[in-house]
């Protein structure tokens, strides 16, 4: 075990699979001799060259387009977007491209790339710097999309991301890098499409995904002042989903709330409440409680953006709501 | 050295040639009493690019092209059977009938593959080059794209990352004169596209992409720099798009004086009258009869094949534990 930030956990991640494996390259703005807007690819070019740790021109269609058919031609290219605000440009080569592949060409292409970037507000960067976009990128059979919260699963799991052979969407958060935690030594893989349950309880489950996670533990701590024992289960793989963990947990509280950084319309809340309504309705007890960002664009000044982002007290007051 | 054609070559680029127009026809009449599915868009005029050009890469090489790419398809090496089944949606079509004509592919002959979003072929060939580059392979990736696909703003993207890192992918420009049916000079800024080659510091030519021979003479020469590690280069090839945009096309914007201008110096012409310097009559008309005969047995094989039957596919699926 050795105790360390989320952005080292990933360079850690970056570092050893480019060790291990020669297929694997990195490309994206200011990630090679910056070492990346977020410090995540510190290092890499000086250890690994210019060929394999490439900085790019502002191109993120074009990187992400040529990110799908080098995946199909033989390497592992990791691509950095430098914020997920800037996916919708990305869009054409995950919408019709890497979602298509793979089925209309009959199994026939491997496409093991991996689009990293970040989303998520609370740094005061605006409106168009500040996004989480998770329901736009979940909604596209054919991707993965993994959003880890702890320094250990931004290792274990972008690891995993990079040796799967098919697109994964890596969602990190800008409010997560400078997290600490332990994160186990060696190789560590830890696998897609679980979700990690973090607190136990009996009265009411949280689910919630990246940044949100944390505040759904302090939520957790706060309900147990109020006499009330929360679950906290981590999404960590926003697609695909682990629904049993989902049920799995509803059997026992009966009572659902649940959390994204995301808009509330059409959003990944909006899909877990229908999973669960599709999965789980005879155990629920009370409506499923949404906390999401409300439908408008973030603001830029503190108390504007801190006053319309989810957070700990609203996930507490929607479990207090749900158990009514 | 891969500069001019041997005469074996240049026949066979003719053979390749005849049987896409073949391909072409039969589709046509196909439509016409209703029996085909979907637009298609014809490539009739323009086969001297998609044959000769592919014809310079090799085995390991890959192509990207457009929703017009049949003559790239049979350049590149696939059959007629498997690319006329899947114009008709059958099991036995390149990719089970899942992709439709203007997608298809052939990972193994380095089709990979036909693409009908405008522009997208541009970074597809680029990815496929900078993934060579990164392993060290000693192959090119082709992109043939449209004078329409060229106004695209990931065109730009695609061609100054490639020639930024000296990536080996050649660009060749299918110029047909239109993009759908509005005239290249009503959506490009300049007649002669590939001079914004030089904005990229990339060597480019001019050629007329009915004649086969210059074709393969220029693209050769470039795909041969790209191999050296000398970077990408663009071939633009002037040519035109005999009949309409697709099957679905009304008509209306080309003039007769035009078309029949562009007939007068059709392709299989022009190769045809080169070729009878060197090859017999007989041998030609021999060539002929096998070009055509070959296509009508691979209609008709295609046709009586069995449809696919739908279900699920967990193979396909990424999320399955399999993956
Ligand atoms: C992004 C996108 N925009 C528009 C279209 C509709 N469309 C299909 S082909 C075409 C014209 C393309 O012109 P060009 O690249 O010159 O190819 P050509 O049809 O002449 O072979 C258009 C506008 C599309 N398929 N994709
Ligand atoms: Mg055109």
């Amino acid at each position: 075990m050795a105790l360390m930030r989320y952005a080292e956990a990933l360079n850690a991640a970056l570092r050893e699979e480019m060790a291990a494996d020669p297929s694997v390259f990195l490309f994206g703005e200011d990630i090679g001799r910056y070492g990346g807007v977020f410090k995540v690819t510190k290092g890499l070019m000086e250890e690994f060259g210019e060929s394999r740790v490439r900085d790019t021109p502002i191109s993120e269609q074009a990187m992400t387009a040529m990110a799908v058919t080098a995946a199909m031609t033989g390497t592992r290219p990791v691509l950095e977007i430098m914020y997920a605000d800037f996916i919708p440009l990305s869009l054409d080569a995950l919408v019709n491209q890497a979602s298509i592949y793979n089925y209309i060409w009959d199994g026939k292409v491997k496409m093991p790339f991996v689009l990293r970037t970040q989303g998520g507000g609370g740094s005061g960067a605006g409106a168009q710097h500040s996004k989480a976009l998770d329901s736009m990128l979940a909604h596209i059979p054919g991707i993965k999309v993994v959003a880890p919260s702890t320094p250990a699963d931004a290792k274990g799991m972008l690891k995993a991301a990079i040796r799967d052979d098919q697109p994964v969407v890596f969602l990190e958060h800008k409010l997560l890098y400078n997290v600490r935690g332990e994160v186990p030594d060696g190789d560590i893989i830890v696998p897609l499409g679980k979700a990690a349950t973090l607190r136990e309880g009996k009265d009411v489950s949280l689910f919630a995904t990246s940044k949100m996670v944390v505040e759904a533990v302090k939520a957790a701590d706060l309900l147990q002042a109020d006499g009330i024992s929360a679950e906290v289960i981590d999404l960590r793989s926003l697609r695909p989903l682990d629904v049993n963990a989902i049920v799995t947990s509803i059997s026992k509280t009966h009572h659902a709330v649940v959390v994204n950084e995301g808009w509330r319309f059409c959003g990944y809340a909006a899909e877990l409440s229908a999973t669960i309504m599709d999965f789980a309705f005879d155990e629920l007890d009370a409506p499923v409680a949404r906390v999401t960002l409300p439908d408008m664009p973030i603001p830029y000044s503190e108390p504007l953006e801190i006053a319309m982002l989810p957070n700990a007290d609203k996930i507490r007051a929607a479990a207090l709501a749900t158990l009514k | 050295m891969k500069n001019t054609p041997s005469v074996e070559e240049h026949l066979e680029i003719y053979r390749k040639m005849l049987m896409v127009r073949h391909l072409e026809e039969g589709l046509g009449a196909l439509h016409k009493e209703g029996r085909t599915r979907g637009p298609i868009h014809r490539c009739d005029g323009q086969e001297a690019v998609g044959i000769a050009a592919t014809a310079v890469l090799e085995a390991g090489d890959k192509v990207t092209t457009t929703h017009r790419g049949h003559a790239v398809y049979i350049g590149k090496g696939m059959e007629l059977r498997p690319v006329i089944a899947e114009i008709f949606g059958r099991e036995t079509g390149a990719c089970a009938g899942r992709a439709g004509h203007m997608l298809v592919a052939d990972v193994e002959k380095g089709v990979i593959g036909g693409n009908a979003i405008v522009g997208a072929g541009i970074p597809a060939a680029t990815g496929m080059a900078l993934s060579m580059q990164v392993m060290g392979q000693p192959n090119v990736a082709m992109c043939v794209f449209g004078d329409g696909a060229a106004q695209t703003g990931i065109c730009h993207e695609a061609m100054n990352m490639a020639a930024l890192w000296k990536l080996p992918v050649v660009f060749v420009l299918e110029h047909n004169q239109f993009g759908l049916t509005v005239p290249s000079d009503v959506q490009s800024s300049v007649k002669d596209i590939s001079i914004r080659a030089a904005g990229y510091g990339m060597p480019s030519e001019i050629v007329d992409g009915n004649d086969a021979v210059a074709v393969y003479r220029a693209v050769g020469a470039m795909a041969e720099r790209a191999r050296r590690g000398e970077g990408p280069g663009m071939i633009e090839c002037k040519t035109y798009r005999l009949e309409g945009f697709s099957t679905s096309d009304m008509g209306g914007y080309q003039t007769k004086e035009e078309i029949a201008a562009w007939k007068a110096r059709d392709p299989l012409k022009i190769s045809r009258d080169a070729l009878t310097a060197d090859v017999d009559e007989a041998k030609l008309v021999e060539v002929e009869a096998k070009a055509k005969a070959d296509v009508d047995e691979a209609f008709a094989t295609a046709l009586s094949d069995p449809m696919p039957q739908f279900a699920i596919d967990e193979a396909c699926n990424p999320y399955s534990e399999a993956h």
